[in-house]
């Protein structure tokens, strides 16, 4: 064997097609079969997708490096199931282009964060955690509510997430800009497109309290109202959750 | 710079200059109003500064055939330099976040100066700004001395260093305006990864067409560990960034993948990286410094035959142990924790190999600082495999993870092994590289190597405290049978920790510079006799005896 080496490490384009082949093996082996094994993600035929504005929430999320302190996957061990909720399925994070399931907790978990606490206890959550949470460590995102959210481009956003998968129709698309507005604006023509297009059970508020302006803060208080929302698979026995 | 470069070199880099200048152009036309037309920007102003710089060395004589009698380290000098401004910027930058998790408050009412933000400037900063540079830098030096030849033109090592860069730029400023794919360690943009790809197979062929023209029969062992590092980052890199932009005018781009396999591709990048890049580079570099610092050859071929392959093979299976208990299927939960438990084999194979070598030389080790970093890096490299494996078991990592054990683990990883050989190394070459007798004050590396272990031992040992504690808190019930404690007084648990962790990085931080000011202060000094190392050539006949190799 040692011999053999001796040979080897005389070719350069041996080392090179050795390293090649044996660091192809692992990959090939666990991540190929993720994508054909149908038992890998369960059924949830009435998963709904992301509105334009959750979308723009959830990249905000991104954008501020949200994920680098909160996780998104609640594990299947006892103490997270009761201290979050019940433990996280495959099949939510299924439009999560990329998936948010973070490495690290210097805060709680957000994977069942939707509707546990109201808009208003966000938007002054997210302008001053140490209002509500004196001992919080959390930064503060008080420009969020200051910057107006850019929505010209959602359906860009929409058609690029169509591309690697999400099941995103035509008319949510063309309707991307009007449907971001609409969500945040109840009471408007607008909002009458959001349950029509996502579902009469969408969130339709102003999220930031202030319905007449379209700002960030709308956007990522939506995210986070409609985390773990938007399946109840994770709710139903593990048997009729199976696919 | 320039000087060096031949007259055909002088024009095809104006050419690129050029190139890049009109990319940069388009970006920055295509994305206004989004962070794509300010990073637009960057590269035209890189690209006209590049084409000012070329210019006004243009018509300076060329060099000479006898060059070819010569290895070319000025990229190598370069890379050093930079690496040593990369690591206090990231170093900084990871103690000023530190202080942020102790006092939330210590920031600006701005967006970029928020935790969030910074984090990722930290970890590039330091992994791929520090780490890279000094691993482009070494590479070089080592590839042209274990081949005895010189790197195969003068253009496409400097064009690897400064496009690589070019990369960091672009990702750090990136993180600062909200440029992120959210994908730790892989967080650059679409625009940015394509360059990164560019730049490396760049550099691939630098190896090869060095190593076609080598003058040993057999490839060094360093440089095993070297081409691995290239090839299969370059492969986790292609794979872990397959993104849809939102169009040509956008820096956002959407990841093909989603969910479950989503995760598992990261985590194979992630894990990868830390094996390819943090563990495979440095372990190239450790196996040409330390025999060399020591002066003696390394203990076993034989062993550095079975880790290389060992790590090469095994460490592609072990990603998924960042996965246990989630949704991700548990056969492959089971296969990254086995293979992350058989990898202690060759990591200690790798290591006991190091510290073995040192043996016969360990009265070098107790007074000479330099070979200490390296020797306390070996040290750290084993403990820290070890704690790798032993935290992908899947009952201890129920505690460990999302804890700042974690962290602590990391640490152990990049303070202890990573930045420690580095130093190592970066002492022992610039006397090389600059032709010093030495480096300017033995002294500052022995205060350097102090504060760096204390930093080290500070820091690791805090986490470790908090992210036990944490971790035992979330899972403690009282008698009841309900939880014991709320979220929040597990967050005021970790704050004693937090300061000390950020005392340790300060330490840290601090040895960095003492570093930074003395390897500057041995540039300037050139009142040294000039050692010419004359067998330091390709062709060692021609200039006496052959300098000694660590394969010899």
């Amino acid at each position: 064997m040692f011999n053999l080496h001796y040979q080897l490490e005389r070719k350069t384009i041996g080392l090179v097609l050795g390293i090649i082949v044996v660091a192809s093996i692992g990959g090939a082996v666990e991540i190929a079969p993720l994508f054909t094994i149908h038992q890998t993600v369960e059924d949830a035929p009435e998963m709904r997708v992301y509105t334009p504005l959750e979308i723009a929430g959830r990249n905000i999320y991104i954008r501020e490096g949200c994920y680098a302190c909160h996780s998104q996957m609640i594990r299947t061990l006892r103490d997270e199931v009761e201290r979050y909720g019940p433990y996280s399925l495959a099949v939510e994070s299924k439009y999560d282009h990329p998936m948010l399931w973070g490495s690290k907790r210097t805060g709680p978990d957000l994977a069942r964060l939707g509707n546990k606490y109201s808009d208003e206890w966000h938007v002054r959550h997210l302008n001053n955690p140490r209002d509500l949470v004196p001992e919080s460590v959390m930064p503060h995102y008080s420009w969020l509510g200051r910057t107006e959210l850019r929505s010209d481009d959602l359906g860009s956003h929409l058609a690029a997430l169509r591309k690697v998968g999400v099941p995103y129709t035509d008319e949510m698309i063309a309707n991307a800009k009007a449907d971001a507005y609409g969500q945040a604006a109840p009471d408007t023509p607008y909002a009458e497109g959001v349950a029509k297009r996502y579902g009469a059970a969408t969130n339709v508020r102003a999220f930031d309290g202030n319905p007449g302006v379209l700002t960030e803060l709308d956007a990522l208080v939506a995210y986070l109202q409609i985390l773990g929302k938007l399946t109840d698979a994770a709710h139903k026995p593990v048997a009729a959750a199976g696919g | 710079m320039i000087a060096q470069l031949t007259k055909y070199e002088r024009q095809l880099a104006l050419f690129i200059l050029l190139a890049l200048s009109l990319c940069g152009f388009a970006m920055a036309v295509a994305g206004r109003g989004d962070p794509l037309g300010v990073h637009g920007a960057i590269v035209l102003l890189a690209g006209i500064a590049g084409a000012f710089g070329v210019i006004s060395g243009y018509y300076a004589p060329e060099p000479g055939e006898d060059r070819l009698d010569r290895y070319f380290d000025d990229p190598s000098r370069m890379g050093i330099i930079l690496a040593m401004i990369w690591v206090a910027a990231g170093l900084f930058v990871g103690d000023w976040i530190a202080w942020q998790l102790v006092n939330p408050d210590l920031t600006f009412d701005a967006a970029w100066s928020s935790f969030g933000r910074l984090r990722p400037v930290h970890t590039s900063g330091v992994i791929f700004g520090f780490g890279g540079n000094a691993l482009i830098a070494t590479s070089f030096y080592v590839l042209q001395r274990t081949s005895r030849a010189r790197l195969p033109d003068q253009l496409s090592p400097w064009f690897v260093l400064l496009g690589y860069n070019l990369f960091c730029v672009l990702a750090a400023t990136g993180y600062l305006m909200g440029v992120t794919q959210s994908k730790e360690y892989a967080e650059p943009e679409w625009y940015a990864d394509i360059w990164l790809v560019i730049v490396w197979v760049t550099y691939f062929i630098i190896y090869l067409r060095t190593l076609a023209r080598r003058k040993e029969p057999h490839i060094y062992v360093s440089n095993w560990y070297y081409m691995a590092f290239i090839l299969v980052v370059a492969m986790l890199h292609i794979v872990n960034n397959l993104a849809i932009p939102v169009s040509l005018g956008h820096a956002k781009s959407y990841s093909a993948f989603s969910g479950v396999q989503d995760a598992m591709t990261q985590w194979w990048y992630g894990h990868n990286a830390v094996a390819f890049f943090l563990t495979s580079g440095f372990l190239g570099m450790m196996y040409y410094y330390l025999p060399v610092r020591a002066g003696r050859p390394i203990f076993s071929y034989r062993l550095s035959i079975i880790s290389f392959w060992g790590i090469t093979f095994m460490y592609m299976w072990a990603g998924s142990h960042h996965l246990h208990y989630t949704a991700l299927p548990q056969w492959v939960q089971t296969l990254g924790m086995t293979f992350s438990i058989m990898l202690l084999v060759p990591s200690w194979a790798s290591a006991g190999n190091a510290l073995l070598t040192l043996n016969g030389a360990w009265h070098k080790v107790r007074d000479d600082a330099t070979l200490r970093f390296m020797m306390v890096a070996a040290v750290f490299y084993g403990l820290s495999t070890f704690e790798g494996s032993f935290m992908a078991i899947r009952s201890v990592n129920s505690l460990s993870h999302y804890t700042d054990w974690t962290i602590g683990h990391v640490h152990a990883g990049a303070l202890g092994w990573v930045a420690m050989i580095t130093f190592g190394a970066i002492y022992a070459s610039v006397p090389w590289l600059w032709k010093r007798e030495r480096m300017y004050s033995g002294r500052l590396v022995e205060v350097h190597f102090w504060l760096a272990l204390s930093g080290t031992v500070i820091y690791v040992f805090a986490m470790w405290n908090s992210g036990i504690i944490q971790g035992l808190m979330w899972r403690t019930y009282n008698e009841s049978g309900t939880l014991a404690y709320s979220f929040v007084e597990t967050v005021v648990a970790m704050h004693p920790y937090y300061v000390a962790r950020a005392i340790g990085g300060l330490l840290f931080l601090i040895g960095a510079l003492v570093g930074c000011y003395n390897i500057w202060m041995t540039i300037r000094t050139a009142d040294q006799p000039a050692d010419e190392r004359a067998a330091d050539r390709p062709s060692p006949a021609i200039a006496g005896a052959p300098a000694l190799q660590p394969g010899e």
